[in-house]
């Protein structure tokens, strides 16, 4: 036992290790408390549906965040692309090559100014990020006038549909399959990629960085860029899903999706993450919800323990972090 | 006649309105070590820094090899073979040893992707070759935070040496380390020589720099006031010739 504990792959992986734990712990009291919910598989569904809309985007954050930075403008993002992508398809009749390329384009535009805003003017992220988050929503206004638009007469039934949201063998709703598909590819970009290596050592020191040849505002806005694609990519999830647009998307994914990245471990400080953490996030806030329903607690209490879990997993993982110093 | 490594012609840089260096003229040869020494704020940081490429001059030429050069950024100093070893900075705490030594230039495959098994195995070798690391508790996994100065400086050395770069960049290497550290540092300046390699060296202790170093160059805000080669002058009189400056703000350089 003691050999296992101090062997190589627990020493290097002790966060991931912890945050499996306590969602193997919660899952438990979730299975306990509520059986009747927990040992049939609709409820399981029901998270496989859900958790990819802000999951994907806070494997893509887990990157800015272990910059050092913070982007807050996600959620508007994922209003304007949505809306294009909607525009586009209706106007289209459901061209989604078209609808995709625009949408995701228009992501990471907006990702690009968060990242020019960042670097080339200075202004820090959170404030910077602030800004667009306003700027980007107050578009979605203008131009959606406060109407939604539907796509269902040009997406439903459609080879795309099928590929985005439909459910494998019946099952398995597509959006969770392509969320684990793009999980693993940005775990080996963040580990084993030259970007996913700069990233850390930016956000480890900006200064010792530069000095080892690294272009760090390139770093910065490539991270930037890339949150903007894929909250571009969760919105036109949504879509597929909802097969309609409406103009306030994306405004309750902001608390979740950042409580994800830091519940999973990614420091605050920046320069060490964890996408796997990130994954484990996601399960465990995006789980919350229910089970605590399940359990018979009433809603009120969601937001409480919500709170909670976010407190007190930032203040062990500081504490950790402390110590080592 | 040596062989000229680095020559700067007329350099001038500047930081808004303030002038940082004035019309600097340096040359440093094959084989030699050359110590830069001032106060602070004499430039010496900054100077080094246009060597590197972390600044660019506002006007004024390079010379690297006999040829003209341009050097815009740090990857590119590295690939004319001019490496930095920064005290303190050099190294990202957080991130592991095999990681900092190819910082910012890492093996990948074309995509893009790090070879981590040949990173490690170079790294290894390094530790073991270069600096001779035999503590089992540093390996090439080890996280930089748990590392000594002088072995965060030793892996800065072992990065330059492994590199195989011509000049050698050392911004006060011997800054807060034991003094048993310090003459590993100065013992590794020395053997540069031997393998015909140059360095330039900045270091606050005249005793430290006046051991390790061929020539000095003396720099007082923003401008060389003075250069002298070891045969020319002593210890005490290089330690006069600081306390001078210092105080009239002049150096009296007989011919």
């Amino acid at each position: 036992m003691s050999n296992l504990l101090n062997s190589y792959f627990v020493k290097t992986h002790k966060l991931e290790i912890s945050i499996t734990i306590i969602a193997i712990v919660l899952f438990l009291i979730y299975f306990l408390g509520a059986p009747h919910v927990f040992t049939r598989f609709p409820i399981y569904r029901a998270f496989m549906q859900s958790m990819p809309f802000f999951g994907i985007i806070a494997i893509s954050a887990t990157f800015v965040v272990t910059l050092g930075e913070i982007d807050l403008s996600f959620p508007s993002i994922v209003g304007i692309t949505s809306l294009i992508f909607g525009m586009v398809m209706t106007s289209t009749d459901g061209n989604v090559f078209i609808a995709f390329i625009l949408a995701t384009s228009l992501g990471m535009f907006a990702g690009l100014v968060n990242g020019l805003l960042v670097t080339k003017i200075g202004i820090p992220s959170i404030v910077a990020t602030i800004g667009t988050l306003f700027f980007w929503r107050g578009l979605v206004n203008v131009i959606s006038q406060g109407s939604g638009i539907a796509i269902v007469d040009v997406a439903d039934g459609t080879w795309h549909h099928m590929i985005f949201v439909e459910k494998l063998f019946g099952k398995i709703p597509m959006q969770f399959i392509w969320f684990i598909v793009l999980t693993g590819l940005m775990q080996w970009v963040y580990r084993y990629h030259k970007f996913g290596n700069h990233i850390h050592f930016v956000g480890d020191n900006k200064a010792s960085a530069q000095m080892m040849g690294i272009n760090v505002d390139n770093v910065k806005i490539i991270a930037f860029v890339q949150l903007g694609f894929f909250s571009a990519l969760a919105g036109i999830f949504t879509m597929y899903e909802m097969l309609y647009f409406w103009p306030t998307q994306g405004e309750g994914l902001m608390l979740t999706t950042l409580a994800a990245v830091f519940v999973g471990g990614t420091s605050v400080f920046g320069g060490k993450g964890t996408i796997f953490g990130t994954f484990i996030g996601v399960l465990i806030i995006g789980s919350l919800e229910s089970g605590i329903v399940a359990l018979g607690l009433s809603g009120f209490y969601v937001k409480f323990i919500n709170g909670l879990m976010i407190t007190v997993a930032v203040t062990v993982y500081a504490l950790i972090q402390r110590r080592k110093n | 006649m040596a062989q000229e490594l680095l020559k700067l012609e007329n350099i001038y840089k500047n930081f808004g309105n303030v002038k940082v260096l004035k019309d600097v003229n340096i040359k440093i040869n094959k084989g030699e070590v050359v110590a830069l020494i001032g106060d602070n704020g004499a430039g010496k940081s900054t100077l080094i820094k246009v060597i590197t490429g972390v600044h660019s001059p506002n006007s004024g030429k390079v010379f690297f090899k006999n040829e003209e050069v341009q050097i815009k950024s740090v990857a590119q100093s590295r690939k004319m073979g001019i490496e930095a070893v920064y005290q303190e900075r050099a190294l990202c705490d957080q991130q592991e040893l095999f990681r900092n030594i190819f910082a910012g230039r890492e093996i990948t495959n074309s995509f893009g992707f790090l070879d981590i098994k040949k990173q490690r195995k170079e790294a290894e070798k390094i530790l073991r070759d270069y600096i001779g690391f035999t503590s089992k508790a540093i390996t090439v996994d080890s996280q930089v935070m748990g590392l000594s100065g002088g072995e965060k400086q030793g892996v800065a050395f072992g990065r330059s040496l492994y590199f195989n770069s011509d000049l050698i960049v050392l911004d006060e290497p011997t800054m807060g380390l034991s003094i048993q550290e310090t003459e590993k540092v100065l013992n590794f300046v020395k053997g540069l020589k031997n393998e015909n390699k140059s360095a330039i060296f900045i270091d606050h202790n005249i005793i430290h720099v006046y051991g390790a170093a061929d020539r000095f160059i003396i720099l007082d805000r923003g401008e060389v006031v003075g250069e002298f080669n070891k045969e020319e002058i002593s210890r005490e009189e290089l330690v006069q010739k600081m306390i001078q400056l210092h105080e009239s703000g002049k150096i009296k350089v007989e011919d």
